[in-house]
């Protein structure tokens, strides 16, 4: 009697698990109905002697077959407050005209002009449906589309990922379109022209609205590199393209004796039309006994001239029984400005280009928060966390620190 | 110079890779929720909402997003 060969014992541990793990996934959608997966947030972000954003997020997913979900998302983003118009402090006080040129607001001497006018509420929806194309290609395909009162957004993207090597590396690729509608109040300020300094006078215009396109492209590799440790490397590129200036934004223009100009001392910001944008970007999670701990780092680059550095920490730390838990984070942010960031412009020397947004600037971004979690049961969980964000300048432009609070609840379950 | 840096940093990754990873038994740990990618997709998306409106560098974790005037 001839033996057969014996299979080696991995190749049969490996069946037996995958079909262990299939007939349990196939039994358990066959005789449930999958229930709703509801996530559901309200994140409250308050700047110092700025903006104040309300935003309730709720997000549900439901499994409709094997391994296919749908989701769909809903988000309210409420803002109210005052937001820096771009303009430098002076030593004596300063009047601007609101963007609709029917109002004025003063700001005292010494003070970062902060625009009043400021609030508005926008709504988003997005949804999006995954679906296995084969054993080892998961496809996802998405919409979304926002509307606040001057601003509209609709954008599609599709992402697949394909397993290899026994699960161990996924590699993924993503491609997004979105199109931008922008309608200022009062109208597309041309760029670099005066700001009207009397209530009533008209500024000049480029029309009443405007657009802007952008495609984006995502490569990335995910590895499980042993039974407690995964790594992510990401490659995104995106080409932005239309009307890419903020019509809100000033900037003040100086003479030689270093005062605001005496006619026209401030000019409406304008930013080139296209922008490529490239990041790279790696995460890394590993498990120390239960706790678990995420570390990520990304390098930014773009044809403005903006570089950036971010480095994210969190620490999972499990708290006794296994049902609490507590995550420190700390994220840091450090950003060389756009090749046409101006913290003034200079009466003799008027750019093709400018912006006097801190946004743009050579800047930091500090956060330190906590997180705790209730874990209740599977899917069925409190959060809530608190953060402090400080952003200050980090060149010669002497801007403002914007301070801020960031506090959210989380509460998610099966419905 | 940087995409062939890239694409050699990408064929050292996925060289790497193939010495790399677990059995499909060895995966009790990895299919835990706190250890996915995007074990709270809602705390993803507010963070990359405010650093998004206020910083700007966008891209690297994922597609898409922004879609906002972001004052």
């Amino acid at each position: 009697m001839q033996l057969k060969k014996p299979k080696p014992i991995r190749r049969l541990l490996t069946a037996a698990t995958s079909t262990l793990l299939a007939s349990t996934a196939q039994q358990v959608v066959a005789v449930e109905k999958t229930p709703w997966q509801v996530d559901s947030a309200f994140l409250y972000y308050s700047e110092k002697d700025r903006v104040t954003v309300y935003e309730p997020v709720v997000a549900v997913r439901k499994e409709t077959g094997d391994d296919e979900f749908i989701g769909v998302r809903l988000v309210l983003d409420s803002m109210t407050g005052a937001s820096p118009n771009g303009a430098i402090p002076t030593d004596s006080p300063q009047t601007f005209t609101a963007p609709s040129g029917a109002s004025s607001y003063s700001i005292p001497a010494g003070e970062t002009p902060l625009d009043t006018s400021f609030h508005d509420t926008r709504a988003a929806i997005s949804a999006e449906w995954e679906v296995p194309l084969d054993e080892r290609l998961k496809a996802v395909f998405g919409g979304n589309f926002s509307k606040e009162y001057d601003y509209t957004s609709l954008g599609l993207d599709a992402t697949f990922s394909w397993d290899l090597n026994q699960r161990n590396t996924t590699l993924t690729t993503g491609l997004s379109v979105s199109q931008d509608q922008i309608n200022p109040v009062g109208g597309v300020p041309t760029g670099l022209t005066s700001v009207p300094t009397v209530v009533g006078v008209q500024k000049s215009t480029q029309g009443g609205d405007e657009s802007k396109d952008i495609m984006g492209l995502l490569l990335g590799v995910t590895q499980v590199v042993g039974p407690k440790t995964l790594l992510q490397f990401n490659y995104t590129f995106a080409d932005e393209q239309g009307y890419l200036t903020d019509p809100y934004k000033l900037l003040s223009v100086l003479d030689n004796s270093g005062q605001l100009r005496a006619s026209d001392p401030y000019v409406y910001e304008k930013r080139p039309d296209s922008r490529q944008r490239q990041a790279l970007y790696a995460k890394g999670m590993h498990q120390f006994g239960d706790d678990v701990l995420h570390a990520s780092y990304r390098y930014y680059w773009d044809d403005w001239g903006v570089t950036s550095h971010t480095y994210d920490l969190r620490y999972r730390y499990e708290l006794a029984g296994g049902r609490h838990y507590l995550q420190p984070h700390l994220r840091y942010y450090l950003q060389d400005k756009a090749d046409f960031y101006h913290y003034s412009l200079d009466d003799n020397n008027i750019p093709a280009y400018a912006s006097a947004d801190y946004r743009l600037g050579d800047m930091s971004t500090t956060t330190i928060g906590l997180k705790y979690g209730l874990v209740l049961g599977e899917s069925h969980e409190f959060g809530a966390r608190l953060e402090s964000m400080q952003q200050k300048a980090e060149g010669d432009a002497p801007f403002e620190d914007n301070t801020a609070v960031i506090f959210q609840l989380n509460y998610s379950f099966l419905f | 110079m940087k995409m062939i840096s890239l694409m050699l940093l990408l064929s050292f990754v996925l060289g790497g890779c193939s010495n790399m990873g677990v059995q499909p038994w060895q995966r009790g740990h990895l299919a835990k929720q706190k250890m996915q990618l995007d074990a709270y997709p809602v705390d993803a998306f507010l963070d990359d909402h405010i650093y998004f409106s206020k910083e700007s560098s966008s891209g690297g974790a994922g597609v898409g997003g922004g879609g906002c005037g972001c004052n």
